[in-house]
């Protein structure tokens, strides 16, 4: 498989990929690192991805434990404060330019979720992918994934009902 | 849009019970103007995936791998390269050349007489070439007459 053709058979995910990177590693910057990560990993197994069913959900499994793995290295080191530094104040300046945008509140009740109902709310309501497909990637069944997407819907529209009252009153 | 349909999907859709159709046709909804005002707290939620979803990967993607790749396979074309020549030099060195033409001369006489014709040109070149050194002894007098022994 010659540079072009990889292309081609990323492009069609490669904007999930970045997503669900930055659904758990919150920076745009990291998220590019680790997609891009990500994608050269891939690509240094050029040989054997046609031997793979779906290379996307491979690169999706790929993706989510490389950014588990990130967060997990950051919090065993002094990062984690560095990492929280950064997230706490684009939250207050965002908060500051577009606090009427609700958009953001629901993006900051998503950041607050514990890592995996992060992943499977990702995966579910914004790539809008099938609980089968979850499953492979995830490496959980179905059922476990549903009872953590309806916990996870449940705790958003919890809080979401919090700020809205909140913004009326 | 009925609405006890929808208010029934999204009971559903907080139990994780929804399929993709489903959950589609609350999105759907959701982004039309006429929500009901009850249902109005939904609205960012699914509003915010679809927005969420427009996000794309613009950093360009590092395939240097396929760089070091050639790189490699040029190495092993001039170490190729290399080593044809090489061996093509040895074989060539090796293998005893052919018999060839040297201008031999089978008759005694006629050799005889080449080989004198040929050391009395060498005689020649080299008489010509001690004539013209001779002078030297010039320099040498002069020098003996200076620095006097």
């Amino acid at each position: 498989m010659n540079q072009n053709e990889f292309m081609q058979l990323v492009n069609p995910f490669k904007d999930k990929l970045f997503r669900v990177a930055k659904r758990l590693l919150v920076s745009t910057e990291e998220a590019e690192d680790a997609t891009q990560e990500v994608l050269v990993k891939l690509w240094n197994r050029n040989e054997s991805l046609d031997s793979y069913n779906s290379v996307e959900a491979v690169a999706m499994t790929m993706t989510k434990n490389y950014c588990l793995d990130q967060l997990k290295s950051k919090r065993a080191g002094n990062m984690k404060i560095v990492h929280n530094n950064f997230t706490d104040r684009e939250a207050s300046l965002q908060q500051k330019v577009e606090d009427s945008d609700t958009w953001n509140w629901v993006e900051r009740i998503m950041n607050d979720l514990p890592e995996q109902q992060k992943l499977i709310v990702q995966m579910r309501d914004i790539e809008e992918m099938e609980f089968e497909e979850m499953s492979t990637i995830l490496e959980m069944n179905e059922q476990a994934i549903r009872t953590a997407l309806s916990r996870a819907r449940k705790t958003i529209r919890e809080k979401m009902i919090k700020t809205h009252h909140y913004g009326i009153g | 849009m009925a609405l006890d349909r929808i208010e029934k999907l999204l009971a559903k859709y907080f139990e994780a019970e929804t399929s993709i159709a489903e959950e589609k046709e609350l999105k759907d909804y959701f982004a039309s103007s006429d929500v009901a005002q009850h249902l109005e707290q939904y609205k960012p939620l699914f509003g915010y995936a679809l927005q969420a979803k427009q996000e794309q990967f613009t950093a360009t993607i590092p395939l240097t791998t396929k760089k070091r790749k050639s790189v490699v396979w040029l190495s092993v074309a001039a170490s190729v390269a290399v080593l044809f020549g090489v061996g093509l030099f040895t074989y060539d060195s090796m293998s005893t050349p052919e018999p060839q033409n040297l201008g031999t001369i089978d008759d005694p006489e006629v050799a005889f007489k080449e080989t004198q014709k040929a050391l009395a040109m060498i005689s020649e070149s080299v008489n010509k070439g001690i004539g013209s050194i001779s002078y030297l002894n010039e320099y040498e007098q002069s020098k003996n007459k200076i620095f006097k022994k």
